[in-house]
């Protein structure tokens, strides 16, 4: 009764959780285009998509994508080959279980008429995909906690899968020990099978047998016993139960098991500890039915889906409402494995930042709250958008993630959608823009402009004496401990032997743009050496000719004074960022 | 010659042709080329921001390197640049190198500056030789003219990258040269292409690199030839863009190095990834002798 109320609970509440999710899908915007966009849209758009899909060609590459990428794994594989040993026996081992084992009824039965659960090969396999997953298992820990994988984080939904799993097959194989040895299991098969009751010769007759060869602990029974009674007990055993029991070490996880607790057997099975594990078994299988669509298990679905989708989509063809629903379902595929985190070509940044959104497989954890209506402290959110724009496109997370998720894609519209929140990025004044560059089309003029201007503007808002140009200057040197801050790059204190020859900017193909270079740049560049010797931060900072600086060393090549006029504006540029970066938010 | 390949990140991503074709070449003349995956981005674009990450980056690929005791040998010339950059200020600055190193040691890694970082192009010029080269070209270009785009952070700064006499440069020429084609004398050949620009300030990016492909073809230039992702994707992509966002004259169409080689070792241009273009360059064919 229990179960059943357990079972439909949990059925119901994967049921409801499922919905909630898949709803989510098509209500989620990662993209600007579609936030005004209703879902029944959204819903009918997919609904076409998959019609025109599935009805051309393109079933063929689904069909391909579905045995060489959702089964075989080849992605994996290709990245990782413990990995995927590790990935296959877990989920081999688990599937077939729950094909073989959990659902028994509707489909191993069915599909074999010799079925039983106590028969081989069934019961050899059911033990041997057992193992397959607690090996899968044992090796995901190793993985997780032994080997040292640079900047893997392990998270506790991570555990949780583990361990559910775990549980899961541990209490399995326990139960099995216990009921090999089970005084009052074996009683109540031998009553309903066989029609014998205790106290009859033939019942002792077959117990003898069965504690002999089967690992039954009898109450009172002893070996050695006589060859005319095993005899006897053997026939019995022939008549009424080989039909469905195998020799149990054939459960070669069960049996040992069985015979490890052999001495206390008795003891176990009076105190109901194989019921207990019974409850326990099946109530870890449910607590994991519920929590599917919850946790790192979903991913059984969406990574699937993920995979599929992606194979057919082309993002500059598809309906814009497909690729955010699309976009929507790829943060449920993602199962937090790593490899994209792995691969990630500024990673190693994160040792420096130590901001975890540079990751990619942390990104795909914080990003959805940006979009999901979460409250967000704005700190965090800071966090959230630098870390999405710390990324050079190399597409590298992309071609590894054994989900297919399009992770490129995303950092894109997510980091425009990011943007559109009016939190000043200064990363976009960098040659990481160059890819948002080319990709312009696919933005809106404004939106395009806007984050552009507001990290501009946020530096320059600090700098007032730029904007007051008739404000006299003082020439004593304003502000030595800022002078002292240019230490980083290779001999930026130079810039005290400048002598404001002007060099600098008559060779800059920068200044050299512009009739009136002043009005348009501000400080032209020996103009900004001298704002340095004077200690003038505001000048230095404020110009837009830092953030016009091409770095083509061209001014600090010619500079006959050998000021590294190139390397104090890259500096500038990181202690103007510095200045401002702390209090954007 | 074995070499480290440094890819970077453009080339993999949205230039694979480059690789392709300089593949292609270097196999012919006898250049092994190892490939570590563990690789990551140089730096470049996080200098602006954060010059320590940005060392921290380029320390990593070059401690990768130095654990094959091999020397590298890069494509991008912004990655050049920021390599040899931090290669030469970590050795001038052993603070900054024991800062760097412990947080390299995080995953068993040490930078210690004992391998050399060379562009494709110096490896031509240097190890390979102009000589080599001329004894291998089967079909010499004829009358092809070509503008060579010597790129800013392989030239400058010149004490740092030691890649040609940054006022004079030969190098490029001469490998040109050595296909058969002619290397044009032209005004704007050392200035920037706009690339780090391009994203940032479109504008002043496409204004700068309009003046040069204007003066290229001025100059009478059939092509630029290039030795940097940046800036080939500036010539190619952005000047796409450009003519459509300002119209204006025909558009000069850039070439990869390896590519122009290639052909004139009798290479196929499908090999070479020419038809991978934004602006057609599979034409070139037509300047080569039988």
């Amino acid at each position: 009764m229990i179960l059943y109320v357990s079972l439909y609970v949990s059925l119901a509440i994967f049921i409801i959780g499922l919905l909630y999710k898949v709803l989510r899908w098509f209500s989620l915007a990662t993209t600007i285009q579609t936030k005004e966009m209703p879902t029944s849209k959204r819903i009918s758009s997919a609904l076409r998509g998959m019609a025109l899909t599935v009805f051309s060609v393109k079933i063929l590459t689904l069909t391909k994508v579905f045995f060489l990428d959702v089964i075989i794994q080849k992605k994996v594989l290709k990245e990782d080959f413990f990995r995927w040993i590790t990935h296959i026996l877990i989920y081999g081992g688990f599937m077939l279980l729950l094909f073989m084992h959990a659902l028994e009824d509707v489909i191993a039965a069915p599909l074999f008429d010799s079925y039983s659960s106590t028969i081989n090969p069934f019961m050899f396999l059911r033990d041997l995909f057992g193992l397959s997953v607690i090996v899968g298992v044992c090796m995901a820990i190793y993985r997780r906690s032994i080997i040292k994988t640079p900047r893997l984080t392990t998270n506790a939904v991570d555990i949780y899968i583990i361990v559910l799993i775990a549980v899961i097959i541990v209490s399995g194989i326990l139960l099995e020990g216990a009921k090999i040895g089970s005084y009052s299991t074996y009683k109540r098969m031998v009553e309903e099978y066989g029609g014998l009751e205790e106290g009859e010769e033939e019942f002792e007759a077959l117990t003898a047998f069965w504690v002999k060869e089967y690992g039954t602990v009898a109450p009172g029974i002893k070996e050695p016993f006589e060859d005319d009674l095993i005899e006897e007990g053997r026939e019995m055993h022939e008549m009424s139960c080989a039909g469905c029991h195998s020799r149990p070490q054939w459960a070669f996880t069960g049996y040992p098991v069985a015979r490890a607790v052999k001495g206390i057997a008795l003891g176990l099975d009076r105190a109901g500890v194989h019921t207990l594990l019974w409850y326990l078994h099946f109530l870890a299988c449910f607590v994991g039915l519920a929590y599917l669509p919850f946790s790192k298990f979903f991913h059984i679905i969406t990574s699937p889906l993920s995979l599929l989708v992606n194979s057919v989509m082309d993002s500059r063809k598809s309906d814009p409402a497909n690729i955010a629903t699309r976009q929507a379902l790829e943060f449920d595929a993602c199962m937090h494995c790593g490899n994209c985190t792995n691969r990630c070509s500024v990673g190693v940044i994160f040792e420096r930042i130590g901001n975890a959104n540079i990751l990619p497989s942390e990104k795909m954890q914080s990003l959805p709250q940006t979009v999901s209506g979460k409250q967000i402290d704005e700190g965090e959110l800071q966090l959230i958008l630098d870390g999405a724009y710390l990324c050079t496109n190399c597409h590298r997370c992309t071609d590894v993630c054994p989900a297919g998720i399009n992770l490129e894609e995303l950092w894109f519209s997510m980091r425009e959608n990011l943007f559109e929140r009016g939190y000043p990025e200064f990363s976009v004044l960098s040659p990481l823009s160059f890819y948002r560059g080319l990709m312009k089309e696919r933005i809106a003029p404004e939106q395009y402009r806007g984050p552009l201007v507001l990290a501009r503007d946020r530096i320059a808002a600090d700098c007032a004496l730029l904007k007051d140009q008739e404000k006299p200057v003082n020439l004593t040197v304003q502000d030595r401990a800022f002078q002292g801050e240019l230490l980083l790059s290779d001999q930026t204190s130079s810039f005290s032997a400048c002598f404001g020859c002007q060099t600098c900017t008559n060779v800059c193909p920068v200044v050299a743009n512009y009739e009136n270079p002043k009005e348009v740049l501000g400080m032209l560049p020996h103009q900004i050496m001298y704002s340095v010797g004077l200690g003038i931060k505001d000048l230095a900072f404020g110009s837009n000719m830092l953030w016009d600086c091409l770095t083509c060393y061209q001014c600090q090549e010619q500079c006959p004074q050998g000021v590294k006029v190139t390397e104090v504006l890259y500096e500038l540029k990181n202690l103007a960022i510095q200045s401002v970066a702390g209090k954007a938010a | 010659m074995k070499f480290a390949f440094f890819l970077g990140c453009t080339v993999p991503a949205r230039l694979p042709q480059y690789e392709a074709s300089s593949r292609e070449v270097l196999e012919a003349f006898g250049v092994e080329l190892v490939d570590i995956r563990e690789f990551n981005c140089c730096g470049y674009p996080i200098r602006n921001t954060d010059y320590k990450a940005a060392i921290l980056a380029s320390a990593r690929n070059i401690a990768l390197a130095e654990r094959k005791n091999l020397d590298m040998l890069v494509l991008c010339q912004c990655g050049f640049g920021m390599l040899k950059h931090a290669d030469y200020h970590l050795k001038k600055n052993p603070g900054l190198k024991d800062e760097i190193n412990e947080l390299l040691q995080k995953e068993g890694m040490t930078y210690e500056g004992g391998i050399e970082i060379k562009h494709i192009l110096s490896v031509f010029h240097h190890d390979i030789g102009v000589e080599t080269i001329k004894e291998k070209v089967r079909r010499p270009f004829q009358g092809l003219k070509i503008a060579t785009h010597y790129g800013c952070h392989a030239l400058r700064p010149s004490e740092v990258t030691h890649f040609d006499d940054p006022v004079n440069p030969r190098l490029f020429d001469d490998l040109v040269e050595a296909t058969g084609a002619e290397s044009i004398d032209w005004q704007a050949r050392l200035d920037c292409c706009g690339a780090p620009l391009f994203g940032v300030n479109d504008d002043l990016s496409m204004d700068l690199m309009e003046k040069k492909v204007t003066n290229a073809r001025e100059s009478g230039a059939d092509y630029l030839c290039v030795g940097c992702p940046y800036c080939h994707i500036q010539f190619d992509t952005v000047q796409t863009m450009l003519h459509k966002e300002r119209g204006g004259n025909h558009l000069l169409p850039s070439i990869l190095y390896p590519q122009l080689l290639g052909l004139s070792l009798g290479m196929e241009g499908h090999a070479l990834g020419l038809g991978l273009n934004s602006i057609e360059i599979t034409s070139i064919v037509k300047f080569l002798s039988e």
